[in-house]
């Protein structure tokens, strides 16, 4: 099979540009524990709201300025409706459906992650400047979905 | 006494026969049916995001987005494409389809468009508006899944057809090479079986015995898994048959030659390898897979980058050599020596020029951390309307106008060229207003597979606005174009005036040889196998064993 140099040329730096940018995605991931949000806990979807910490959604402070958020995403809203947090509080979110596929998503921010019922999906955000941020549901639910979002406001 | 048709010499011109034509028509016809209906939902769907339109009481948003999905991605692509690989087949092996691959090609057929009618029903009844992706636990009827699953086996008999042809096409040349056209529409085929065996797993095995309630709960992880190990090689199933068009037509109407018979044939096999083992970087943002296994997926993904490259140095390499040959001098003169005016070279070369931002796209969308700023923003959707929308469907235009007259024995006339060009033009403005929107407001958040809303007048989402009403623009470009497309076509397979049409098959230049083990499909098939147990095996094997409790069904529509 021939190859024609200016070819050889190409795709050796294509294929060298491609290796460098996996072993980045990988250092990344594994060296500056960056990787995908992907918890492995599990829940009953049926009993959510009888499973703490769930059957209370809401904030609950763990340290100096952090905070773990626990939420229910459900056809079509989140609870708690209203979180209210310090500038600078670093919020730990974990997430679950009682029902159907759900997506969580704050704009502006780099968290956003599929909430499966069964699972419980989690990560974490660093608020430093103050504002109202929408959560909203990004994955289709049901003939609600679009008004399926909330806020959670930093001060 | 006979008048002879004037057939011009200079063309290896072999018609193909009423038989095998009349069948690669009745999937185009189809295919293009679900592609005017498709165009309709998607307009009216832009203009309600855009703002413009209100929907009446008795439909719903999610109902059109869904039957915009599935006709466009679902039937259109599948049709169109099983059409021009029988037509394919049938030109590069004689010229017709002997009696097998026909029974096969029918009966495919029959078994698809009544899959295609179940599924249209029940979208149309509201009872699946579940999109076309139908992640469980949102339940349709159990028609719809009945009907998905009538499409799939439908293809795969369509398949058997390709696979009895080139069977025959081999007995009957022993030691030979087989033509790169059949070549390529056999792998195209191996990977539509290997990459729909999953999705018929799912659909047989999890979602009709629980839409039909005979198991209570279902497996959210595990359909989840077994959809997107067929969701991504499903676009490597639009795109080959587009490749194909590249390698093999575009070379002969530009008057050129195939660049290279062998690297040809190894781009669709390094295709066929690393399209399917690659599922999970659809599922990088979800819980319940560990980020080695994502990671171990995203790098196999990523590999696709080598035959893209190859793809692009070939596609180029010709324009460049043919370019030279017809005159052109210095650095870029040859460039404006392509047919420019000729729809059947214009229109797949716009969509060439799409798949550049479209595959710096997917890199994007592939890798890991960076996946969590697009994740389900409307940036996806702009990103597969550049690629399957964009590259795929201005490819597969520009196949038709030439396919259909061949096939009805008309002629692609001056002025339809002409059209299409128009069409082209229309089609890659709008699309290109649109996908800009899309990526633009993706990266600030706005979410994909959305009715209208303004989020309780949030200050981010009003900000939206106004890129809406662009996408919204774009879209209504697009279905002119589209409307102009049905016209064109229903003119060239029944009005354009009796002539000879080419079906435009190209050739090396010189005689090549084939490295033998290109066609030994035992190797291939047995890699694709090990890459799957590799990637898939333990995870699905953990899934299985270790899966969350059970979902039930849910209507939320």
């Amino acid at each position: 099979m021939h190859l024609h140099r200016y070819e050889k040329i190409w795709l050796m730096l294509g294929a060298g540009g491609l290796a460098l940018f996996i072993v980045l995605l990988c250092v990344n991931a594994f060296a500056m524990g960056m990787a995908p949000p992907s918890n492995m806990e599990m829940i009953d979807p049926e009993k959510v709201t009888e499973t703490p910490p769930f059957d209370k959604p809401g904030l609950k402070q763990v340290g100096d300025n952090e905070y773990d958020a626990y939420m229910t995403a459900f056809a079509f809203g989140f609870a708690p409706t209203k979180m209210e947090i310090p500038v600078g509080a670093t919020v730990n979110f974990h997430v679950t459906s009682p029902d159907v596929i759900h997506g969580f998503q704050i704009p502006e921010t780099n968290i956003n992650f599929m909430v499966l019922p069964g699972h419980i999906s989690s990560a974490t955000h660093t608020f430093d400047k103050p504002g109202e941020y929408l959560i909203l549901c990004n994955e289709y639910c049901g003939a609600g979905h679009q008004v399926m979002a909330t806020t959670i406001i930093v001060k | 006494m006979v008048i002879a048709r004037k057939i011009d010499d200079t063309l290896p011109h072999v018609p193909v026969q009423r038989s095998a034509a009349t069948l690669s028509l009745a999937y185009v016809w189809v295919a293009y049916i679900a592609f005017g209906l498709a165009a309709v939902a998607g307009m009216v769907q832009g203009m309600v995001r855009g703002g413009i339109m209100e929907l009446p009481s008795w439909t719903n948003y999610y109902q059109i987005l869904t039957a915009h999905g599935v006709l466009m991605a679902l039937i259109f692509t599948t049709y169109f494409i099983v059409g021009f690989i029988f037509s394919g087949v049938a030109r590069t092996t004689g010229g017709s389809l002997h009696g097998a691959a026909l029974k096969f090609g029918w009966a495919g057929w029959i078994l698809m468009t009544l899959g295609t009618l179940m599924a249209v029903v029940t979208i149309l009844m509201n009872e699946a508006s579940v999109l076309y992706t139908f992640y469980a636990p949102l339940k349709a009827s159990p028609y719809f899944y009945i009907g998905s699953a009538l499409l799939v086996v439908g293809s795969w008999l369509a398949g058997f057809g390709v696979f009895a042809s080139y069977r025959k096409w081999k007995r009957e040349n022993k030691g030979k090479t087989s033509p790169l056209f059949l070549y390529m529409g056999v792998t195209t085929y191996i990977l539509w079986i290997t990459a729909t065996i999953p999705v018929a797993v799912e659909v047989l095995f999890q979602l009709i015995p629980w839409s039909l309630g005979l198991v209570p709960t279902i497996n959210v992880m595990l359909s989840r898994t077994l959809f997107w190990f067929f969701g991504h090689p499903l676009v490597y199933f639009w795109l080959l048959p587009a490749y194909m068009a590249w390698y093999v037509c575009l070379p002969r109407i530009i008057g050129g030659h195939i660049f290279s018979d062998s690297l040809s044939r190894l781009a669709f096999i390094c295709l066929l390898l690393f399209s399917i083992p690659v599922g999970f970087h659809h599922q990088l943002m979800e819980p319940g897979i560990s980020p080695a296994w994502k990671m171990i997926h995203v790098t196999l993904t990523l590999i696709v980058v080598i035959p893209s490259l190859m793809t692009a140095f070939s596609m180029f390499a010709i324009f460049e050599t043919t370019g030279r040959k017809k005159g052109g001098v210095g650095l870029f003169g040859w460039f404006k020596k392509l047919p420019w005016t000729d729809v059947r070279f214009f229109a797949p070369f716009v969509g060439m020029l799409f798949f550049i931002p479209g595959g710096a796209g997917g890199i994007i969308n592939a890798s890991n951390q960076i996946n969590a700023v697009v994740h389900n923003t409307i940036w996806v959707t702009g990103h597969f309307h550049i690629t399957v929308g964009a590259a795929v469907a201005l490819t597969f235009f520009g196949v038709t106008f030439w396919l259909i007259p061949a096939l009805t024995g008309r002629q692609l006339t001056k002025t339809a060229n002409r059209m299409g060009m128009v069409q082209t033009v229309f089609w890659a403005v709008g699309m290109f207003l649109m996908s800009l929107a899309m990526h633009t407001m993706g990266l600030q958040g706005a979410p994909r597979r959305t009715d209208y809303t303004t989020y309780m007048d949030h200050p981010l989402a009003l900000g939206w606005m106004d890129y809406q009403r662009v996408m919204a623009f774009g879209g209504g470009l697009l279905f002119v174009s589209a409307i102009l497309l049905i016209l064109i076509l229903l003119y060239l397979t029944f009005y354009a005036p009796k002539g000879n049409t080419e079906y435009p098959i190209a050739e090396t230049e010189t005689t090549q040889e084939v490295p033998k083990i290109l066609e030994r499909w035992p190797v291939w098939i047995g890699l694709v196998a090990f890459l799957i147990i590799l990637a898939y095996g333990y995870p699905i094997l953990q899934q299985i064993q270790h899966q969350a409790p059970g979902s039930p069904p849910f209507v939320t529509w």
